[in-house]
Parts: C-alpha cells; structure tokens; sequence
C-alpha cells in the first residue's frame, strides 16, 4: 500500500529546475531512502512534501490526503514528522520542553481551560510527558532532560531533533541527513533506532542520507536523484551498482 | 543547594517546584498585603503605579517575550483599554462587568487591527505597531464626541461591593483592588506558559520553520499572542486611568510605548519576573533621580529629559552586559550563591552557539 506518492512534481527556483518531473512512491512501513550528489534536490523534496514549497505541477498524495490543498502545519497534523538538516530545534528551551512542543498536534484543550488550567489540561499535559518520557529512554536522552538546547553538543541535538519528531507519533518520519556531523559510534545507534522506529514503532520513514553504509543497511528501497529527476530506483545493492548513478557520483569514462 | 528527588511528572507541572519556591512567593504576597501597614500614602501610591506598570509589561511580555514579537504600538492599547473602561462605566455598566469587559474589547479590536501586520516581523512589525500609536493620539482627537479629545476625561470613582474606590480617597482599597488584579493576571499567564499554548508561543520565538514542521498553526498562535497581549495590555490601561483619574490624547503617547518595551528588556525577556522587575525600575527610578539630585545639592534645578536619559543609558548597559535583563543577572547571582564554594569562573560565560548559515556545510 503506497502510503506516500508523488507524481510528476516539478518545481523550478528561476530558470533552476531543482526537482524535475519527480514520481515516486513510498509503501506503509518501509524504509526509503533518497540519495545524490550535493544540489540533487534531496532537500528540496522534503521541503515539498512538509509544504514550504509549493511545486509548479505534480500531486502529492498522503494516506488518501492531497497534500497540495493543505497548509504546512495540517501537514504536520496528519502524521508527517521530519528533522532537518541543520538542526532547527527550539534553542533557549530545555530538551524536554523541546520533545513536548512535539506533542502539540494532539492538543484537546482549548484556551480557557489551559488559562484556568482545569484537571482535563493536567491530565493531558501528564498524558503529554507521559508519551515524551518513552521516548527519552528509547532514545537515551535521560542526561540531558533537563539541560537548555543551547549548551549541547552537535550530536545529541541531532537525537533530540530524531525524539521531538518522534514525539509528534507519526505515520511517516522524515528523517533529513540523521547521520550528518555524526561519529562512528552515534552512526552505529542512529541505526539501531532507525531500524526499531521501523519494526517496533510500525513508523515508515523516509530519508536523506549521504552515508552509503548506512542507508544499505537500513533502508529496504533507494532512490537516486541528480539534477532533480529520477537517475535510478530500487534495492541499495542495485542503486549502488547501476552504471548512471556511479557516473553520476563519478563522472563518466573519459 | 537544594536537590529535587522527582518521584512523580506533577513535580514538573506544578507552579512552585518545591516548598521553599512557594513559601518564598507566598511570603512576597504576604508582604504586599500588609504593604498598607508598612509604607504610607505616597508610597503605596508608587508601588500600585508599579504593579499596573507590571501588568501592562505583562501583557507587552506576552507578545514580545514569549512571541517574539516585538511591538512599540502598546500605548495605543492601553488607551483602548482606558477609553473603554471609561465608556462602559459612564453607559451604566457595574465595575465587575466594564473592567473584564475592557480587556475583552482590546484585545479583539486590537487583533483586528494587527491582522495585516500578522505577516511583518522583527523591526518592520515594530515600525507598523509605532504607526498605530501614533495614529491613536489623533483618533482621540478625531472621536471628540466620545474620548473628549485634547480636554480629556474623567473616570468616576469604582463602585464595588458598596465601597467607592478611587485612587486618592481611599488609596489601600485600590491597592489591593490593583493587587488581585495583578495576582490573577500572573496566574493565568503561568497556566498558559504550562500548556501547549505557551510551548506553541515560545515555539514560534525560536523557529517558525521548525514550529510549522510540529504542526503550530503560525498564524492562529500569532493571534492567539496578540489577543491576549492586546487583552492584558488593556486591562493595565483601564487601571491607569483609574489611577491617574484624568487622561487626554497624551497620555498614552508613543513614548509609552517606548518606555513599556525598555522596561521589559531591562527586566528580562521572556520571563515573568521581567515584567515585575522593569516595572519597579520604572517604577521607582523617577523617586530615586529626585533624591539623588537632592544628595548632590541640585534639588531645585530641573533638568528636562533626566529621566530618559538615565533609563536609556541603563537600557544600552543592560544590552551590552547583562541582555537577559535584571532576571537573567538574579539567576546568575542565585545559582552563585547556591553553590558558594564550588563556582567556576566560566560557568555563565555566554556560550558561542553555531549561526545558521555557518552549520550548513
């Protein structure tokens, strides 16, 4: 069951065609990964998808939902979660505050009962902390609950922007560069998680990703992009061998 | 230093995160009640200016403290509350109806006012709130029929419970009609902050990209800040035309505005104490020029501009050396004193975090 599809999406930046008459589809509980040189227009599909750009033709298509008619927190609100590349995470709040603005499209108070806040608000703020607490120890965050975004180092905001989006309770992750300014190590666990996001969240997740160890073994399809359009599609070891791609990356024989 | 042992997510949610934090706010509000008692009549005159000063930063804090964004229009919502006090008061209405009601109309026609400037942010939004406290001098002027213009009005004492209140015949009783005011103010502001209203606030401060991504409506948040900014900020007006008694189309001049956002800054962005500590600056600061122009043997030499210059020479020290205002320095001087022995010299040293553009490659 495709739960994401994009059919011929183009969108052009000035005379730039940043993604070229771009179709492809994402099945219910997969990991798909999208890979390509700098400039390929990885990013820029993410952007599409989460709605801050708005493609010049082509639908987009989410569990049923067009999502060209939808602004970009209703898309958020259906169940599409995403990190960025940069980390953009909420700088002069604790980590745990952080996670809770996670929690926010599952709000069901309204504003009387949060200035009074009345025993339905505390219960769900409970609920709230509740959620983002399994979340801290799935992703062992418990050092830093409490310690300001501003003061920590590159690779726990980078599990930070991974848990708040988890947060959200998802349908679809999608996860910009997780392994970008990452060590070895924090590679190794960024795949584990990846891989129990998928089998014991049930999450599927769509990514960018440049490091090739990692997408061969963790995501079930890859898609190659250059120059905004498809170059090739299909099992890590068949992307990674198809001549196009190899050219792509490469460049061709002289 | 006191340890917390958290057995339970209410320790979190909770007002006061221990017994000590809530003894201390609670003898606070034991000494303002029996402020009476304690200071005379003129100064429980400046410490209710001072508290209707807290409100109205309340109510700017809101909006630029916890929003981020910034507004020099406040003034013109201060007068709105006032003019609409005094209107529903002299249409017959009881004071526990015109005062609540005051708020509310503010903060919708303030809503509406801003709705273009919804879209402007940063120093352009702050430009398009000056405009409108500019133009709310010459609207007074224009409504004549109904504001009474240049001559201005007049605001009849409070009826309530059977006691005439008014500022200069029975001073207490406005005090502590200004103090539960001010109470019930701050007890709603912290509700909101604990609830996903007051994260979506301050989500939006920090990345209005990243806040869209986590599903904040970015436009309904923005209003949702302005309605209620623009709410408190009229109660505040409708107390300090009770308070002054008389106002004109000067009173609520763009200089207040002004003067509201330096005294957030001074007391601290985005916290609650700010609002209370830039008020007492405010506040107190016109006494404290006096006196200290007397010490110096100058008492009876006017300086034009005194006033503005000290405070603006205490905004640039603050901007250059403490730019999380008097709040941010007391929790520095706290966290100092709670550790005595074992501070390190750079534990407060501002840490240099990653520019955007320079964590892109």
């Amino acid at each position: 069951m495709n739960l994401l599809e994009l059919r011929n999406v183009t969108l052009k930046f000035g005379g730039v065609t940043a993604v070229n008459n771009l179709s492809f589809s994402v099945q219910k509980g997969e990991v798909y990964a999208l890979v390509g040189p700098n400039g390929a227009g990885k990013s820029t599909v993410f952007n599409l998808i989460s709605r801050f750009y708005k493609p010049f033709a082509g639908s987009i298509q989410f569990d049923g939902h067009d999502l060209l008619q939808e602004k970009p927190a209703d898309v958020a609100a259906l169940g599409v979660a995403r990190t960025f590349q940069n980390n953009e995470l909420f700088e002069h709040s604790t980590v745990l505050q952080n996670l809770l603005i996670g929690r926010h499209r599952h709000r069901n108070t309204n504003f009387l009962s949060e200035v009074f806040f009345t025993p339905n608000a505390r219960k769900q703020e409970l609920q709230n902390r509740h959620m983002v607490e399994e979340i801290i120890d799935f992703l062992d965050l418990q050092p830093y609950r409490d310690k300001m975004i501003a003061g920590l180092p590159y690779g726990v905001r980078k599990v930070v922007e991974l848990g708040r989006a988890l947060a959200t309770g998802p349908n679809i992750l999608l996860l910009d560069e997780p392994a970008s300014g990452l060590s070895v190590e924090e590679t190794t666990d960024m795949r584990w998680w990846i891989d129990d996001i998928r089998r014991q969240m049930g999450i599927t997740v769509l990514m960018v990703e440049h490091d090739m160890g990692l997408v061969s073994n963790v995501s079930d399809r890859v898609l190659a992009l250059a120059d905004g359009a498809k170059l090739s599609e299909g099992t890590p070891a068949h992307v990674q061998s198809d001549p196009a791609v190899i050219e792509a990356y490469l460049g061709g024989a002289a | 230093m006191r340890i917390h042992f958290k057995t339970d997510y209410n320790q979190d949610i909770r007002i006061f995160e221990d017994r000590w934090t809530f003894g201390v706010y609670a003898s606070l509000l034991a000494l303002a009640f029996a402020m009476p008692w304690i200071a005379d009549a003129f100064y429980l005159g400046e410490l209710t200016n001072v508290l209707i000063w807290a409100v109205a930063g309340l109510g700017l804090m809101i909006l630029t403290g916890h929003t981020g964004q910034a507004s020099l229009g406040h003034a013109a919502f201060l007068a709105l509350g006032c003019y609409s006090y005094t209107l529903l008061i002299e249409a017959g209405l009881p004071f526990l109806l015109a005062f609540p009601l005051s708020g509310l109309i503010t903060g919708v026609v303030g809503t509406t006012i801003m709705l273009p400037a919804l879209r402007l942010r940063g120093i352009y939004l702050a430009i398009a709130t000056m405009a409108i406290s500019i133009l709310a001098d010459d609207i007074i002027v224009l409504t004549e029929p109904w504001t009474g213009g240049v001559s201005g009005k007049f605001v009849d004492p409070i009826a309530l419970f059977g006691l005439q209140i008014d500022r200069w015949g029975t001073p207490v009783a406005f005090y502590y009609l200004v103090l539960v005011v001010t109470v019930l103010v701050t007890l709603g502001y912290v509700n909101v902050l604990r609830a996903p209203l007051g994260r979506a606030f301050v989500a939006v401060r920090d990345s209005e990209v990243s806040a869209q991504a986590m599903g904040v409506n970015i436009v309904k948040t923005k209003m949702m800040s302005f309605a209620l900014s623009c709410a408190v900020t009229g109660l505040a007006g409708a107390l300090m035309g009770m308070f002054s008694g008389t106002f004109n189309n000067e009173t609520f001049s763009v200089i207040i505005s002004v003067q509201l956002l330096m005294m957030i800054v001074i007391g601290g962005l985005g916290s609650i104490h700010g609002a209370f500590f830039g008020a007492i600056v405010i506040g107190f600061l016109p006494q404290f020029l006096s006196i200290a122009k007397e010490w110096v043997g100058g008492g009876a030499v006017a300086i034009p501009g005194l006033e503005f210059g000290v405070f603006g020479m205490i905004l640039m020290a603050f901007i250059l050396f403490e730019p999380a205002g008097i709040f941010g320095r007391w929790l520095k001087i706290r966290t100092w004193l709670e550790l005595f022995p074992f501070y390190r010299k750079d534990m407060f040293k501002r840490k240099k975090s990653f520019l955007k553009t320079e964590r892109l490659q």
